[in-house]
């Protein structure tokens, strides 16, 4: 309280003069965090602009319209119908037929290589897939749409400059005149890239989807959430619950809490050894990486589920135990009910982490090139992140705006993730 | 977190030394001890345990619970000294005295609360019907139900009214069917007094009715398990005087079949609602007598000042 007396104005004069100053370093200080604030947002919005300016083209994909005579003599010249002998002909053959038919006066091997070049190598095997599903097809002639070659995407897309010298672009003029002869005709097209998101890897861009890798990752997630969600909640209501408090407790929470700083690349190295080289699981495989992942994210669940459970009031477990409930329904019926949002929210961030996480995986030899997609979590496979550090080596073009997509999609499978995780805060958010 | 706990004042415990000797109590009231009979070797034991004696009767009538020489000890506190109380059945002792003088620990006691604090130990003789409570063979579990509690700060669980009734009734297989529950239930609040309050609205979370509710809840909560002993710690300290009062009622209805051990700050109530008193003071039972006497005619001189107001 001020003194009263004489002093009273002079301690209020006082007060008045420090007040301006005082008000001054707040508006400074608030002006300090919303610069900072502003920054980090600029930051994101940067990534975000960079990543969808590159990426989003590719979630189209140019088309050739081409009438395909499925010929006999090429196909199945004996008409066995077998698919065996469908399996083994040359669909490159009848696509290059198509092509010729377009444009009937180009002559000369160098030429009809490059009008060849003008659609995606893996033309030829959509047309044997289409055919082995209904032999019928075979003598009878279909309009279809098949993918161009990642060259002529990427021109069609304008990532090409047509005013460089021939010599120091990867189409040459006359490819380029077909191209567009096509495009008057209405033969050339950007559609949807559905492919994009079925098929596995390949070292052409245009057939190189994300498929694989999702299945990949999404395997690994399975693994992971199932292993690291109960043994870390198993573990936290042990040490938050039962576990008597001495020395031996007291080092297993220090190495816990250190092991969620451990580098990932480590828990690599520990997988590497253990699962991989004593235990013998195969490599590349998804168990292997949600194993690895799972030791990963088990100090965070750990440590996410002990949080939630010490935020349940006492004296909730004091009325349970007062009514005559024994310590493990106590612990069932109320603590881990009451704690569960924040367990699972705990859980879905370290998913959310560990799907974004690649280091630990290339030391299990989930790097490899793999262009099946995985039928089962034993099967070589590759993830999201992985996927995305072996496209950004790539040279190819085609291979920058592939990369951003697949980051596109990984960001988006983050951001459900965390809104899920503030959407559950949200909405079990209790009060007591 | 309950601020009341926080609240210890731990500066008592350094004045225990200079608690002034007791004046003689004379030949009135009686000295019951209930420590072995000293001989003449262990003088210098009985000399220190006539420290811990109790001014008045600690024996009730119709004793269910009886409590001889408890200790409790918080690592090296030593926070209740040599106590022996009876709690009587169809009777509502109070435990009265200053804060941090032991009253919680006490009750906590005698259903055995005092387990689930890591730091604690109890010693002495604590008797249900005879069987002591401490005892290896005695479920705890078991125990809890025959002595219920009511806490200070109001705890129902984050669930529906009914469900909070029901949890003790269903965790010890009470009822056989859904009817047999909701017959428990409703006659739980109806003697709780809740009933009338809250009959629209079972499926409601209980956390969602007022304060002066909550508590009657909890009330009701433990009385659906059918104890034989009610253990209240300052059930009305964060209630308004109508709720209160409710609660004081409820009170002298229960008495009519339970033992009743209530923790109170309030002379007034503790004069209301309690046949006997009891006086705690830095961790010793100082008095125990009919309410009447301690409050119109206490024996001990920090009796006296407590209920008096005079107590710091
Ligand atoms: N959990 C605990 N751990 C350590 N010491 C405790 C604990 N609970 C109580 N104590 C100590 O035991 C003594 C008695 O505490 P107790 O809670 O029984 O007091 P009380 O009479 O109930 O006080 P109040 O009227 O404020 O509730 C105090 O000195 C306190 O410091
Ligand atoms: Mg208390």
């Amino acid at each position: 309280m001020a003194a009263t007396g004489p002093s009273s104005t002079e301690t209020l004069e006082r007060v008045r003069a420090g007040l301006a100053a005082r008000y001054r370093r707040e508006r400074r200080f608030r002006l300090f965090g919303a610069a900072s604030a502003i920054l980090g947002l600029l930051f994101v919005l940067m990534l975000f602009v960079s990543i969808f300016s590159n990426g989003y083209s590719a979630f189209w994909q140019t088309q050739v319209k081409l009438d395909i005579y499925f010929d006999p003599e090429v196909i199945d010249p004996g008409a066995t119908g077998e698919p065996q002998v469908i399996g083994k002909a040359n669909f490159d053959k009848v696509v290059r037929g198509a092509l010729y038919d377009l444009f009937p006066d180009v002559s000369g091997r160098q030429e009809r290589r490059d009008l060849k070049r003008l659609v995606s190598a893996g033309a030829g095997f959509e047309l044997r897939e289409q055919v082995l599903a209904d032999p019928a097809l075979v003598g009878q002639t279909r309009t279809l749409w098949l993918p161009a070659d990642d060259e002529v995407d990427m021109l069609v897309k304008g990532y090409i400059d047509r005013d460089l010298p021939e010599a120091s672009r990867r189409l040459k003029d006359r490819q380029i005149a077909w191209i567009d002869a096509l495009a008057e005709k209405g033969l050339v097209e950007r559609q949807f890239n559905a492919a994009f998101f079925t098929t596995g890897d390949s070292r052409e861009p245009e057939l190189a989807g994300i498929g694989g890798a999702i299945k990949g990752s999404f395997f690994m997630l399975v693994v992971t959430l199932i292993l690291s969600f109960p043994l870390g909640v198993a573990a936290a209501v042990y040490l938050e619950e039962f576990a008597p408090k001495n020395r031996w407790v007291d080092l297993i929470e220090v190495n816990i809490n250190n092991l969620a700083a451990v580098p990932s690349i480590v828990f690599g190295l520990l997988g590497l050894a253990v699962f991989i080289n004593f235990f013998g699981l195969p490599r590349s495989a998804p168990v292997v990486g949600g194993l690895v992942l799972t030791l990963m994210t088990l100090p965070t669940v750990i440590i996410a589920s002990r949080a939630a459970i010490k935020s349940v009031p006492p004296s909730v477990r004091e009325a349970a135990l007062g009514v005559g409930a024994s310590a493990m329904q106590t612990v069932f019926h109320h603590v881990i009910p009451l704690a569960m949002p924040g367990m699972l929210t705990g859980a879905i961030i370290g998913m959310a982490r560990a799907l974004g996480e690649s280091a630990p995986l290339l030391m299990i030899g989930m790097i490899a090139f793999i262009v099946e997609v995985p039928e089962t979590p034993l099967d070589p496979a590759t993830a999201l992140p992985v996927q995305i550090y072996l496209w950004a080596d790539s040279p190819e073009r085609a291979f920058v705006e592939r990369t951003s997509a697949a980051i596109i999609v990984l960001l988006a499978f983050l951001l459900v993730m965390n809104g899920l995780a503030i959407w559950m805060r949200k909405k079990f958010e209790r009060r007591w | 977190m309950d601020t009341a706990e926080q609240a210890y004042d731990m500066t008592n415990i350094e004045k225990a030394e200079t608690v002034p000797p007791r004046p003689d109590p004379g030949p009135e009231p009686a000295v019951v001890q209930f420590a072995p009979e000293a001989e003449p070797a262990e003088q210098e034991v009985a000399e220190e345990r006539a420290e811990y004696d109790t001014i008045g009767d600690v024996t009730a009538k119709d004793a269910v619970m009886t409590v001889r020489d408890c200790n409790v000890f918080y690592g090296d506190n030593h926070a209740l000294q040599h106590v022996n109380l009876d709690v009587g059945r169809n009777e509502v002792v109070a435990l009265i005295g200053p804060s941090g003088c032991g009253k919680s620990t006490f009750i906590r006691c005698l259903n055995r609360m005092n387990d689930t604090i890591e730091t604690a130990r109890v010693t002495g003789e604590i008797r249900l019907h005879g069987d002591d409570i401490n005892s290896r063979e005695t479920d705890v579990v078991l125990l809890r139900a025959r002595v219920g509690m009511v806490f200070q700060k109001p705890n129902p669980f984050p669930k529906s009214v009914y469900d909070n009734v029901a949890y003790g009734p269903k965790l010890h297989g009470l009822a056989s069917n859904r009817t047999e529950l909701d017959e428990i239930v409703e006659r739980s609040l109806l003697r709780a007094g809740l009933w009338d309050e809250v009959k629209d609205r079972l499926d409601d979370p209980g956390t969602g009715l007022s304060g002066g509710q909550q508590q009657r809840l909890c009330i009701a909560r433990t009385i659906a398990v059918d104890p034989e002993v009610i253990l209240m710690d300052e059930p009305c300290s964060a209630l308004d005087p109508i709720a209160t009062a409710k609660i004081e009622d409820l009170i002298d209805e229960l008495a009519q079949n339970y033992a009743i051990a209530i923790v109170t700050h309030s002379m007034q109530q503790a004069a209301r609602v309690s046949q006997r008193t009891a006086y705690f003071h830095l961790g010793k039972l100082i008095e125990v007598d009919s309410t009447d006497k301690v409050f119109t005619n206490p024996g001990h001189r920090l009796t006296e000042d407590y209920v008096t107001g005079r107590f710091g």
